[in-house]
């Protein structure tokens, strides 16, 4: 169990998580591949205070250091839900389960929308979890609509475990098996009657019982449900509090403007405030 | 005898009379160990009442596609043997127990 379990390896999540190990709190930042990370994709940053004309990927990696260099635990992997529990946090990644106190959300940019057909078909062949459901498309087609930079990777596990896997996404994976097929395909549409048939990736129609959509992060609102949004972002308060107790948020998913000194800033504030919680949870007992 | 384990075998007779909640589950799933506290949870507070049962759908693969299970956790339940509702994810307390109070 952590003091401080940190959605997203950010701006934002690193500077909650810094802020955190300097009030003497356990964290640990759960984030995807650092490909995904908007920073990641910046060429040239002019109005990050003391860093001009920095290159994204450069100053990304400086904050990574500084957070190892803090004693911040770092696990690789995509959050699919969060639970309270009482006084407690479950937040399932992949296949496992990690526990914390309080939970600083930091998971960038709000994704677009669903993908037409996506939300009718949840629990009847969409599955956002190739390990969780995997197992159940043995020897079925299935279609991994990949838009996370680890996604080849499970497609590749698919692959491996059993299911007949075509991937779908608007760039060439890397790292994808040479005997999985793949479709070059931006306009998406998952099609059925009541399971999934098929899906319509551009003018192909692909027929298969499952599809996996495999992106960054998960919308927060379906990470935890009952998390207040305004539009599409998180709801906070100064303190960057969420609308569930003991749940912070920080950076892009809070709104705008995007920037790294925004997102730097309220991670301290959410760390701080997190690091409080923590403790006030501490001290009534 | 809070909480079953149901094999295919089993099932039928184990769930033929009264409400049933059934949690579909496996082992490499993060999201079905969340839920499980959760499943336990309810097996207690509505001993004598409900049966609640968990399929392992790696050691039940028939029972998992009877039900038509395509991601897991999915919670199955039903009232004489008919199934009268299902949530898939995991979803907080309050959703399970609103099915069960409003069949009981």
């Amino acid at each position: 169990m952590y003091d401080i379990a940190v959605v997203g390896g950010g701006p934002a999540g690193l500077s909650a998580a810094v802020q955190a190990r300097a009030r003497g709190k356990s964290v640990v930042v759960i984030g995807g591949d650092a490909r995904d990370n908007a920073l990641y994709k910046t060429r040239r940053i002019d109005n990050y205070l003391g860093f001009y004309g920095v290159a994204g990927p450069e100053l990304l990696e400086r904050f990574e250091a500084h957070a190892r260099e803090m004693g911040v635990e770092r696990r690789n992997g995509r959050v699919l839900n969060i639970l309270p529990m009482g006084t407690e946090f479950y937040l399932a990644v992949g296949s496992e389960v990690e526990q914390a106190r309080a939970v600083v959300l930091a998971t960038g940019v709000v994704q677009a929308g669903k993908l037409p057909g996506e939300a009718e078909h949840l629990g009847a062949g969409v599955s956002y979890c190739a390990t969780c459901d995997g197992m159940l498309y043995r020897n079925k087609e299935v279609v991994v609509i990949g838009r996370a930079a680890d996604a080849p990777h499970e497609a590749n596990y698919l692959r491996e475990i059993g299911c007949r896997v075509t991937y779908v996404s608007p760039r060439p994976p890397e790292g994808l098996r040479p005997d999985i097929p793949y479709v070059q395909a931006g306009k998406l549409r998952v099609l059925g009657d009541r399971a999934v048939e098929a899906v319509q990736a551009d003018s192909v129609t692909l027929p298969c019982e499952g599809v996996f959509i495999l992106r960054p992060s998960m919308a927060p609102a379906e990470l935890l449900p009952g998390l207040e949004l305004e539009g599409n972002y998180i709801r906070v308060d100064r303190n960057m509090a969420a609308s569930v107790p003991g749940v912070f948020a920080a950076g892009d998913c809070t709104g705008q403007p995007l920037q790294v000194s925004k997102a730097v800033g309220e991670g301290q504030v959410a760390g701080h405030r997190a690091a409080e919680y923590v403790d006030t949870l501490i001290q009534t007992g | 005898m809070a909480l079953i384990h149901l094999t295919e075998e089993a099932f039928d007779k184990a769930t033929a009379s009264g409400l049933s909640m059934v949690d579909f589950w496996a082992s490499w799933c993060g999201p079905c160990k969340m839920l499980s506290p959760v499943i336990d949870g309810l097996a207690r507070k509505y001993e004598g009442r409900v049966l609640v049962g968990k399929v392992n759908t790696d050691d039940q693969p028939g029972l998992a596609m009877r039900f038509g299970v395509m991601s897991i956790p999915t919670v199955v339940f039903l009232k004489d043997g008919k199934e009268i509702d299902r949530k898939v994810g995991v979803m907080p307390e309050a959703a399970y127990t609103a099915v069960l109070d409003a069949n009981l």
